[in-house]
This record gives C-alpha cells, sequence and structure tokens, in this order.
C-alpha cells in the first residue's frame, strides 16, 4: 500500500504545523525552560471541578443531546448576552469539543471548493488546514505591527472577491495579543453588510483582555445574521483538557453545523458540560483573579523584552507577547532553534502562525513569574552573545 | 507605585527581596522600598510570617483554640478584656466573634500541661470572663492558606510547546 499516493489530496495539502517542529525539538532538552505553550497555568477552578465530580457520583455518564444539554446551552446564551450584550437562545447554540471543533465545523458546513476563506495573519494555525481540507482557498492578509497588528476595513475590502464565503476574525488575538477597537468593527461591520459573506469570529480570549473591554462584532447592527460567534472555556476557565467551546449563530447556519457534529461527534463530553454549567454561572471571580495575575506578567514582559532591545508591542490581550525579533539579523526560526539550542529556552517562530509572523516571536506569559524572570535572564544572555553578529 | 500589585506580591512571596519586586514592578528599589516603609508605618503591612508545619519536626508543641465567654464593660465594651488576652506570648491570635463565646483564642504552647495552666491560672482570672472552652488541635490540613501533608496538586503537566 503507498499511503502517500492514497491519502487524499486535500488532506497532502493542508499546511503542517510549524509549531510541531518546535515541539520535537523542546522534548529531547529535558531541562529546557518553555514559554512556548497555548494554555494557562492556572489549575481549573476547585468549584468546577467539584461540579464535574459531583455529576459523576450522580450518574451522568451517558451522552448529551447532540447540541449540548439544554441548561447548559442556556447558559451560554445568558453569558454571551450579560458579557457581550448579544442573544441567542439555545437553539442557536452548540456546544463543541473545544473552539477548534466550531471553527471546523463553520467552515466545513459552508464552503465548497473554490471558496475563499479571508485570514488575517498571523492567527490560530487551524483556520487555514481546514480551509484546505475543505477545498477552500485560504486568502492571507497580513496584520502589520505599525497598525498594532490589527486588520484593517480596508484589507479586507481589497481582499474581498465574489468566492470569498467567510472571513475570520480571530481577536483578541493569539499569537500577537492584538484586540480590534470597536471603530476597526464598525468599519469591518460596514465593509460587510450587503455580502454573503459569513464573519467567523473566533472569539476564545475574550475574557482575557487588558485595559479595554471587550466588543463582539456580532452586536454591530446588521451583523448578527452574518457572523458565527465561537467562544469556549479553554482560556477564560482555564480548562484546556475538558475539550468544550461553542458556536452561536443564526438558526439555519447552527443546524447545518449540527448535522456535522451529529456525524463525527455526537455530542461534547458530558461531564465537560456538567462542570461547564458551574463555570458559567459562579465563577466570574476566579477568572478575574487569572486575568489580574496575567495583566502584571504582561506588563513585565513588555517592559523587559523592549529593554533588552527587542520592540515589542504592548498586547491588548490574550497570553501571549510578540516581539519584533528583526534587530538580532536572524530569521524567526533561526532565532528561535539557536535560543533552544543555546540557552535551552523554547519560544515559537512567529512564521508558525502564518508568513506575516516573519520577524516575530511568540512569548506566552502563561507561567509565574519566577519562570518568565529566569526565561528572560537567559534571552538577555543570547542577545549579549549574538550583539553585532 | 501600583501599591496594591505590592501587596499582592509580598503576599505570594513575603520573602521577595526588593530587588525582585523592583524588577517585577517597574519601579527604582528606592521607591519600593519607600513603598514599603509607608505600608509598615500605617500598620498595612503588619508582619512578614512563615507557615511551620511543626508536627514533622522533633519539638514538642500544642496547639489549641480557646472560646472565651466574657461581659462587656461600660465605656470601653469587650476592648480592655481584648487587650489583656492579646498580652500573652503564648496567644498567637485573637478575634471577637457573633456566636456562643465572644472571643476565640489561638494559643502556641509546648504541652497540654501548659494549655491548662494558661486557661487555669492566666486566661479565666482575668476580670470579665465568665467561662472558657478549650479545643485541642489534633491535626492541621490547612493553614493561612497552605494545605499540609495532602495530596499535591500537579505542578505543571502542559505540553513543552501547543498553539
Amino acid at each position: 500500500m503507498d499511503y502517500e499516493t492514497l491519502i487524499s489530496e486535500n488532506t497532502r495539502k493542508m499546511r503542517p504545523s510549524g509549531i510541531r517542529k518546535f515541539f520535537d525539538l523542546a522534548a529531547e532538552m529535558p531541562e529546557c525552560i518553555s514559554l512556548g505553550v497555548g494554555e494557562p497555568d492556572f489549575p481549573t477552578p476547585w468549584d468546577i471541578r467539584d461540579a464535574a465530580i459531583h455529576s459523576l457520583e450522580i450518574g451522568h455518564t451517558k451522552y448529551t443531546a447532540n447540541s449540548g444539554l439544554k441548561e447548559l446551552r442556556t447558559g451560554i446564551g445568558e453569558y454571551v448576552g450579560r458579557k457581550y450584550g448579544l442573544s441567542y437562545n439555545e437553539e442557536e447554540i452548540i456546544v463543541t469539543v473545544g473552539g477548534s471543533e466550531a471553527i471546523d465545523l463553520a467552515i466545513r458546513a459552508l464552503i465548497e471548493p473554490g471558496d475563499e476563506v479571508i485570514i488575517p495573519e498571523p492567527c490560530y494555525v487551524s483556520y487555514d488546514p481546514i480551509t484546505t481540507l475543505t477545498g477552500g482557498v485560504p486568502v492571507p492578509v497580513p496584520c502589520l505591527e505599525e497598525n498594532e497588528f490589527r486588520i484593517t476595513a480596508e484589507q479586507i475590502r481589497a481582499a474581498l472577491t465574489p468566492r470569498t464565503k467567510i472571513l475570520v476574525l480571530g481577536f483578541p488575538n493569539n499569537p500577537t495579543g492584538a484586540a480590534l477597537r470597536h471603530e476597526d468593527l464598525e468599519a469591518i461591520a460596514e465593509v460587510l453588510r450587503g455580502t454573503n459573506v459569513t464573519v467567523l469570529s473566533d472569539e476564545i480570549y475574550a475574557e482575557l483582555v487588558y485595559g479595554i473591554k471587550h466588543e463582539s462584532i456580532a452586536a454591530f447592527e446588521g451583523m448578527r445574521e452574518r457572523t458565527v460567534l465561537v467562544g469556549g472555556f479553554s482560556k477564560t476557565f482555564s480548562m484546556t483538557g475538558w475539550r468544550l467551546g461553542y458556536a452561536c449563530g443564526p438558526l439555519v447556519l447552527i443546524k447545518a453545523m449540527l448535522k456535522i457534529h451529529q456525524s463525527c461527534i455526537m455530542a461534547a463530553p458530558t461531564t465537560s458540560q456538567y462542570a461547564a454549567i458551574t463555570a458559567l454561572r459562579d465563577c466570574d471571580d476566579d477568572v478575574e483573579e487569572m486575568r489580574k495575575q496575567y495583566d502584571l506578567r504582561r506588563k513585565y514582559c513588555v517592559r523587559k523584552l523592549n529593554e533588552m532591545g527587542l520592540k515589542t508591542f504592548e498586547p491588548k490581550g490574550a497570553f501571549y507577547v510578540f516581539p519584533n525579533i528583526t534587530s538580532s539579523g536572524m530569521s524567526s526560526e533561526e532565532f528561535c532553534e539557536k535560543l533552544l539550542q543555546e540557552k535551552h529556552v523554547a519560544i515559537v517562530p512567529g512564521t508558525a502562525f502564518g508568513a506575516a509572523g516573519e520577524g516575530f516571536a511568540r512569548i506566552s506569559y502563561a507561567y509565574s513569574l519566577d519562570h518568565l524572570r529566569e526565561a528572560f535572564k537567559r534571552i538577555r544572555e543570547f542577545l549579549e552573545e549574538h550583539k553585532g553578529e | 507605585m501600583d501599591t496594591m500589585q505590592l501587596l499582592n506580591l509580598l503576599a505570594d512571596d513575603p520573602r521577595a527581596t526588593v530587588r525582585d519586586l523592583a524588577d517585577i514592578l517597574g519601579e527604582s528599589e528606592e521607591n519600593v522600598e519607600k513603598g514599603m516603609n509607608e505600608l509598615e508605618q500605617k500598620k498595612i503591612l503588619c508582619g512578614y510570617h512563615t507557615v511551620i508545619n511543626w508536627d514533622k519536626t522533633n519539638i514538642e508543641h500544642v496547639d489549641a483554640f480557646i472560646g472565651v465567654s466574657a461581659k462587656p464593660e461600660r465605656d470601653t465594651g469587650y476592648d480592655r478584656i481584648a487587650e489583656r488576652i492579646a498580652k500573652f506570648p503564648e496567644v498567637a491570635s485573637l478575634y471577637l466573634l457573633s456566636g456562643t463565646s465572644e472571643f476565640m483564642v489561638s494559643l502556641n504552647a509546648k504541652t497540654m500541661r501548659e494549655v491548662a495552666d494558661f486557661v487555669g491560672s492566666k486566661l479565666a482570672p482575668i476580670e470579665g470572663v465568665t467561662s472558657t472552652v478549650t479545643m485541642f488541635v489534633l491535626r492541621k490540613y490547612k493553614v493561612n492558606g497552605v494545605t499540609m501533608d495532602m495530596k499535591e496538586e500537579l505542578k505543571d503537566d502542559r505540553m513543552i510547546v501547543s498553539a
């Protein structure tokens, strides 16, 4: 059997993960200090874990409805209502296996071969390969440092073609930490109103913002009918391992996504769903406590990196900083590989998040201050040793 | 300087040096020192304490909680009685409570005999104290937010690099 030729063409064409390579390199270095993770360091708040344990004790061990527990979907509707002024009933909400599945479902439900998906880069790694898998065409648009890594309405307008089906908006952004402002969203909404383009708004980091208030594009006039809002529990409630996310959107689209979900997933994990009900209802204070800790680290990282000569934009959300490493004279990959080999510090090259990430690296601050301080000491040494090269 | 931030950092780690704190807060060491001095003077920063599990040492010790019923006095209420109780060095903490007894004393002593002597000859004779209930600590599970001798949570089992 020659699987090299048997594997479907679309699967072969999927962009390989740029993170995989670094994972393999770093995995061989048990003593390496990592700033490379895309998940919170805090344990899941105890109330949430307690709710999961209780659900198991009383025997909630069966499938739930395909779209998720009704109580959870109602809770999600209330949550996005109280946080972002949105209004979705439980029929317009689907509970998924992480935000990633919601992204997959939305793209697969909408894209036919040849359809274009506008993807502002750098961005989360799954939009591009999933688009390719469906036979769609990823259209990357660069978010620029001079514009604080925000996508502009003009860039989107210029990228629109009659084949454009989806605009992905992943803000607050992984890996840059950029967030869109009210006026950015309004301008983008203005470009899209009256088109047949659906916004895939990945707002998984919505609750981790600093000094600003998150707004969803779905709340803008005329946008609810053309937006799929993707949210999740992983980042907000530090629940990555629970694999739970959701999508809210227009009824017909959510029904189509549910059709795919029924066939490939059946239903999201039951225990996680019971835990999530408690998360949405009782854990605002826990989230706020974590957010404050991230904020302290964020400020620390920005200051330290700028001090050592790596120009670093002050991120507004998520838990990453995205320093400009061009002053080192190295490419992103080279910088990260050498830093790993020489100083045993693992960070991720910006190019892992799209070509627009060249010249940058992603540093996660989902680590204790002690950990960050040791890592930055090593990065400083690394820069000094390579000065003037 | 962000005073709340400074307090939070010290609450997490009272051993943090002025240099560490200055580095984390982005302040000069002088400013941090000045800030801490002010907080100490205002009695907002009241001490830098250590949580020790004495059960793991071979030092003899006994801890007890003593509920103390007392009658308030005209003019001073419970304050004068509280001051008298607090003066004894073996009293680790003292609270005025709602409920069945007025005060709760936590006591660090060496032996049960010492606790009994303290109650009998020092605490009960205080004017205004009407009765006491002594409860000996059998085992400590959590002290000042720190769990003791319980199953530790995993420190960090995340993958080294992830999206």
